[in-house]
């Protein structure tokens, strides 16, 4: 099997374990995070620092690199627009971690630990991915291989 | 329910594994650990399937492999219906937003994107209105 998949699933259970680990797959810790106006709980804001302190300099390493230590290209992802869609979808998606105590990672995490709410977020979560795909992905968006060529496009 | 205190050494070590498998994937794999835009792609039949299946099949593992050496914690969730338009705000708003809070929050703010910063900043806001509106207003 490839080096990359190993790594991806290594990877992708690390992280699921820290989640556990920091509590953050129960919804009301979150909540309680999000609850400024209640009992606030503060472990959300320590699990980000210590991810922050650790991922910076991996990242700081990584962008030197012109591909991962598997072999795989770098594809780390350059957009910077600052623009509505950002902040409405931001805004939208921060509504529904809210209203839940989800979000994509720990809900994914109690799917796998046979959760049944988890599985009815899980399940609308792709349908909202869905209803995305078909209303508001711009043309070649999460497909570059579908963008029109540039010569095509200058040929009109 | 009741939920157990606050845990700052659990919380910090959890963090801790959290940076250190976003900043492995994109050491190792040279890819960004957002799992929405992970499942997003992969919802959308986007290129490159496999790192990001494997990626998703570690976080389903997680639990199983946590239940070798300890119970997994037991958790309160919303009502069903509850559940199920958040998980349809959450798909659509991750999708417009270019990320939640692995890709944006963790991501995006250990690579000084300012871009990840106000997304972070904002849905931290909707979320604790949201939050607001549940604890304190409607009361469930």
């Amino acid at each position: 099997m490839p080096r990359a998949l190993v790594s991806a699933f290594v990877l992708g259970l690390l992280f699921g374990v820290g989640l556990v680990l920091a509590g953050m797959t129960d919804p009301q810790r979150v909540q309680g995070f999000l609850d400024v106006a209640g009992a606030w709980d503060p472990t959300l804001a320590f699990v980000m620092g210590a991810a922050l302190v650790v991922a910076t300099p991996l990242f700081r390493i990584a962008r030197r690199r012109e591909q991962g230590v598997c072999g795989t290209p770098m594809m780390l992802p350059s957009r910077q627009a600052i623009d509505r869609r950002l902040v409405a979808g931001s805004a939208v998606f921060g509504v529904g971690w809210g209203l839940a105590g989800f979000c994509p990672g720990p809900a994914i995490v109690d799917m796998g630990a046979g959760i049944a709410g988890a599985w009815w977020f899980g399940g609308a979560m792709v349908a909202g991915m869905l209803v995305y795909g078909w209303l508001a992905r711009p043309p070649g968006a999460l497909q570059p291989t579908r963008l029109v060529p540039q010569a095509t496009q200058d040929a009109e | 329910m009741t939920l157990a205190p606050f845990d700052a050494w659990h919380a910090l070590a959890g963090g801790a594994l959290i940076g250190a498998a976003a900043g492995g994937l994109a050491l190792m794999n040279g890819r960004l650990a957002g799992i929405s835009g992970v499942v997003g792609s992969l919802v959308a039949g986007g290129v490159d399937p496999g790192w990001r299946i494997a990626f998703l099949a570690g976080l389903v593992v997680a639990p199983l492999a946590w239940r070798l050496w300890a119970p997994f914690p037991g958790i309160a969730l919303a009502p069903v219906p509850v559940l199920v338009v958040a998980g349809l705000l959450v798909g659509l708003g991750t999708r417009y937003g270019g990320g939640c809070t692995s890709g944006h929050g963790v991501c995006g703010l250990a690579r000084a994107s300012p871009r990840s910063l106000v997304a972070t900043l904002v849905f931290m806001a909707t979320g604790a209105l949201a939050v607001f509106v549940v604890r304190h207003v409607a009361g469930y």
